[in-house]
């Protein structure tokens, strides 16, 4: 059998990047010790050329491999997101892993070859593909996670997140099966027919589909499927966390999406009301958990359980019934939009925490934030920057984030929705402001002065000005990113 | 509606002042740390000389917003730049350009430590304060009322007193939770008026169903209750009063406060006229319990912040009493009492800054006898607090009179009442002038109490003009107001009579322009 010339040049991107990857994994072990940066950017300049490619083919449609694969702009979408957040882990690990004495480039490697899966799974318009692209996502993970070879918490939480992530893989493998017996194909177009004909409440229906809400669930990390998150990304290397936090977050819920909406959108009532569910325990309890955390890094990740269940409020509107096709499109397009911006929060977060990193001795500790205003103005400054922006208060691009999401909310009637997101988005600004608190208004100790080298690398800079930019920018002026997420949504009926 | 808003003429007045602060935090940022608090007092000085236009051009005879400017901000859903004074928001925007020089002056010794962030904060906290009052978009007044919040939370919380972390984040979470339904409710109010619109003056003619209109009251009443701060909502007032530095509590009782105020003028009166008019009996009722039982408070405090943190309870009672009197009397009374309560608080507050730099103590036992050792001193602190008493020929004095007179027009009962808060409020203030003036002073303390400097007098001696400005003569401010005061009133004066169509006592009950007003207007005058 041939492959089409065609269908090759629709996944160009996505053979750039698996290239690059194997590339590297092949020079790596003959360049010298000095060199490796050089590998960080061969595989930047990769994605600065996959980012001109993809965005030149914005507004297209174009499906490939007898319909397996589809380039449309909400792939391309996501897709432009990954390149950069990709970028941007690559720029912050150059200065990350030397501080850390990781010297190997398959870093690097690593963070393609996830990057291939996600771009997969955002292109993806057959579960099977769609559960390849999750499983080149998830291995890259895990090895990712455990980099810090000499650490046990590295190596624990990249055992964890095998583990759970394999059994959710098993979970998600599972629902597609009994999908393939109700639709005889594991397509999402047949499988709507299919499961719009078999009309609500089919059991074999209701089983497969719980069975791949859980699946997605573990890997947007959305309550009650989020056990695994705090421990993985305290333990694993902070690139490797910012990375899990921001990129595959994005893509699974991308992926999420599409499968809901284009497999799933004939039978909106048999999942509407589980999202909703998932979305009120994961807002409850993942800014409820936050508050009592000490260590920054898992503080983040309780954070990032928080803000998957703001975006899964757009995913509710969604779905829910009675609402128009304008008004679902609009939480679809609302969810774009938070996330794109909670990758920019986030990354910045992340960077302040990966700068402070010194040779296992600081940096990942709430304490070791005491007085930081005193001794580095400026980190200090932008991580109170980062931490109003995850609170969502205004100017920042949080709060244009939330309100897009609060609008669509009350657009499809859920006002009390609207009402509960922004009661914990308080309570968030609670745990978010201690950071701010510890950083201004308490002394540093006598041996924390001392402590004033930052690991603060040329590159790291790069990473958060482009956060603090996004961060301020998005917040002024998000006209140019509304538009570009609402005409980018999937067109829904 | 083309009646409702006039054009700036071409010359972006309104957003010159709005972000000329942030010119100078940018100044700031880039000179030397010794330098920042002269770019500070450059910055807001030229702030305020370029707001004074604002007064000097305005028309008097109009209720229409003046100075409009209106560009497209976000195109879907529709949100504008758009931003406009009136009567309303006028005599607020200059007492914050006012204030905010003098809140730098007051900072010119007592801030020791990282001056520059101070700085910024305060300018930053200036740009966020203007925005509220003269924003004519929805959503661009939410995102001015909630960045305010992080100056004033870092102000408090980093040149505070010993208890300042308590202090700000309980000040910072009282009034976050207070504005969360507040922007539920500006979500909602978009998508019922039918309008898809943002537009603050296009919302308040739009028509509301009754029971909507209650649930919206209730949003907007969370939100601006917190910030005045009305009964039983007011516990992080002297929290934060007490720990914020002077300039702090200055920007606090004499600005933030009155964007809780403001809100009920601009928003809860013109969009919800039929919840207001309905639950005018629980607001005035929770503002004689703010009266009288921030009077009685005050009594009881041994701190001179708390005491005038308890006193700002009370007078903010005042205003939503004559808000919520819904006559023109009152609300021009609460509008002129907003303006007083700026004036006579502030003067007070940089009056205990300015003792505190010497002795170090806001205890009044520590700080009693100064009449000898700093006469002048004295002298300010007397008329300041006979002003906030609301003595004859002082501001407060009108403003308190003519709320009064609205709310006796409303009920005789209510006003006998918050009449009742004014003898107390002569009662503590003056007891706290008899301990602090007359008594006899700390040994210890002696050595400290050296009379005011030139920048003291020159910082105080501005304050002291207006009490006798207004008190003696408040024609010009009130002919600012009036136009748009008599607006708002005959808009919810049509609700009420389309409403109860036939029912003439209530042309009585909300007099437009009545003879008792204008008499006693020019008895004022005299």
């Amino acid at each position: 059998m041939s492959v089409p010339l065609a269908d090759l040049v629709t996944i160009l991107p996505e053979l750039l990047v698996v290239f690059t990857a194997c590339v590297l994994l092949v020079l790596d072990p003959i360049t010298p010790a000095s060199k490796k940066d050089f590998l960080a950017w061969m595989c930047f300049g990769t994605l600065v050329v996959c980012f001109f490619v993809t965005a030149a083919g914005m507004g297209e449609k174009t499906f490939a491999f007898g319909n397996m694969v589809v380039v449309d702009s909400y792939a391309s979408f996501w897709k432009l997101l990954l390149y950069l957040v990709s970028g941007l882990t690559i720029l912050l690990s150059i200065g990350y892993l030397k501080e850390e004495k990781i010297e190997l480039a398959e870093f690097y490697g690593f963070i393609m070859l996830s990057l291939t899966g996600m771009m997969i799974m955002v292109s993806g318009t057959d579960l099977l593909v769609i559960y390849l692209g999750i499983e080149l996502m998830s291995i890259s993970l895990y090895i990712m996670a455990g980099f810090k070879r000499f650490e046990a918490k590295s190596i624990e939480a990249s055992a964890k997140y095998f583990i759970l992530g394999a059994f959710s893989s098993g979970i998600l493998l599972y629902g597609i099966s009994l999908l393939f017996g109700v639709a005889g194909s594991t397509n999402l177009a047949e499988i709507s027919t299919a499961v719009t004909a078999r009309g609500l409440n089919d059991p074999l229906v209701m089983i497969s589909m719980m069975l791949l809400i859980v699946g997605f669930g573990f890997k947007v990390g959305a309550v009650p499927f989020h056990m695994w998150i705090p421990d993985v990304y305290q333990g694993a290397p902070t690139t490797a966390t910012v990375f899990m936090a921001v990129a595959s977050k994005a893509a699974s819920f991308a992926a999420f999406l599409r499968v809901l909406l284009e497999g799933f959108g004939g039978v909106k009532p048999n999942w509407s009301g589980l999202i909703l569910g998932m979305c009120v325990l994961t807002l409850i309890l993942g800014n409820l958990v936050a508050i009592v955390q000490t260590n920054i890094k898992r503080m983040l990740a309780y954070s990032s359980i928080a803000h998957a269940g703001y975006a899964l409020i757009g995913v509710v509107v969604a779905g829910w019934i009675g609402t128009e096709a304008g008004v679902a499109s609009r939480g679809v397009s609302s969810i774009m939009l938070y996330l794109a911006i909670y990758s920019f929060m986030t990354m910045g977060a992340f960077a302040v925490v990966a700068i402070l990193r010194r040779g296992g001795l600081e940096g990942e500790e709430l304490e070791d934030f005491t007085g930081l205003a005193k001794r580095h103005k400026g980190a200090a400054f932008l991580m109170m920057l980062f931490m109003i922006s995850l609170a969502g208060i205004p100017p920042t691009a949080g709060f244009i984030g939330k309100f897009y999401l609060l609008m669509a909310a009350v657009d499809a009637g859920l006002t009390w929705l609207a009402v509960l997101g922004l009661i914990f988005a308080a309570v968030s600004a609670f745990y978010y402001l201690r950071v701010v608190m510890v950083m201004y208004m308490r002394e540093p100790s006598s041996d924390q002065e001392l402590e004033t080298r930052l690991a603060l690398s040329p590159t790291a800079t790069v990473v958060l000005a482009s956060a603090v930019a996004g961060v301020v920018f998005l917040g002024v002026y998000p006209g140019p990113l509304v538009s570009v997420a609402t005409s980018s949504a999937i067109p829904l009926p | 509606m083309t009646d409702m808003a006039v054009s700036s003429g071409g010359f972006p007045w309104i957003t010159l002042v709005i972000f000329l602060p942030l010119v100078g935090v940018i100044a700031i940022v880039l000179a030397k740390e010794e330098l920042a608090k002269w770019i500070g007092f450059a910055a807001s000085s030229v702030v305020l000389l370029v707001s004074l236009p604002l007064w000097g051009l305005f028309n008097e005879t109009t209720s229409a917003m003046q100075f409009v400017e209106k560009h497209q901000w976000i195109a879907s859903p529709s949100i504008n730049y758009a931003v406009g004074v009136d009567g309303i928001s006028l005599p607020l925007v200059l007492l914050t350009t006012f204030l905010t020089p003098l809140c730098v002056l007051v900072s010119w010794t007592s801030i020791k430590t990282r001056i520059r962030e101070f700085m910024i904060s305060l300018l930053v906290m200036e740009t966020a304060t203007l925005g509220v009052f003269v924003s004519l978009d929805f959503v661009l007044f939410y995102i001015f009322w909630e960045t305010m919040l992080i100056p004033m939370y870092l102000l408090i919380g980093v040149w505070g007193g010993e208890n300042r972390v308590y202090a700000a984040i309980k000040f910072f979470l009282y009034t976050l939770a207070g504005s969360v339904l507040l922007l539920v409710a500006i979500i909602v109010i978009f998508f019922s008026s039918g309008e898809n619109t943002f537009d603050i003056l296009t919302l308040s003619q739009a028509a509301y169903s009754p029971t909507l209109q209650a649930w919206l009251f209730w949003a907007f009443f969370a939100a601006f209750a917190v910030k005045v701060p009305m009964f039983p909502f007011h516990t992080w007032l002297p929290d934060a009063h007490v720990e914020a530095p002077t300039a702090g509590s200055v920007i606090l009782a004499s600005v933030l406060l009155k964007m809780g105020t403001y809100g009920f003028l601009r928003f809860t009166l013109p969009m919800l006229p039929d919840a207001t008019i309905t639950f005018t009996p629980i607001i005035v009722t929770l503002s004689l319990i703010a009266i009288i039982y921030g009077a009685y408070m005050a009594f009881a405090q041994s701190d001179l912040k708390k005491l005038i943190a308890y006193s700002s309870v009370s007078h903010m009672g005042f205003v939503t009493l004559g808000i919520f009197a819904l006559n023109a009397q009152g609300i021009e009374g609460a509008i002129l009492q907003m303006v007083n309560h700026g004036i006579t608080t502030g003067g007070l507050f940089l009056c205990v800054g300015i003792i505190y730099e010497r002795t170090h103590s806001r205890e009044i036992s520590d700080n009693s006898g100064l009449a000898k050792p700093m006469p002048c001193y004295a002298t300010f602190l007397v008329i300041f607090a006979l002003s906030s008493v609301g003595l004859p020929g002082m501001n407060s004095f009108v403003g308190e009179f003519l709320v009064l007179i609205g709310t006796f027009m409303w009920s005789k009962l209510a006003a006998t009442l918050a009449a009742l808060g004014v003898i107390l409020a002569a009662a503590y203030i003056l007891w706290m002038l008899q301990r602090v003036v007359y008594g006899v002073p700390a040994q210890h303390m002696l050595s400290k109490l050296h009379d005011m400097n030139p920048r003291e007098i020159g910082m105080l001696l501005p304050l002291v003009g207006f009490v006798f400005w207004i008190g003696l003569y408040p024609k010009p401010l009130l002919d600012v107001m009036h136009a748009t005061v008599k607006n708002l009133i005959q808009h919810e004066v049509r609700v009420m009579t389309v409403e109860n169509p036939g029912q003439d006592s209530l042309e009585s009950y909300v007099l437009t322009d009545s003879s008792s007003f204008a008499a006693g207007r020019e008895a004022l005058a005299r």
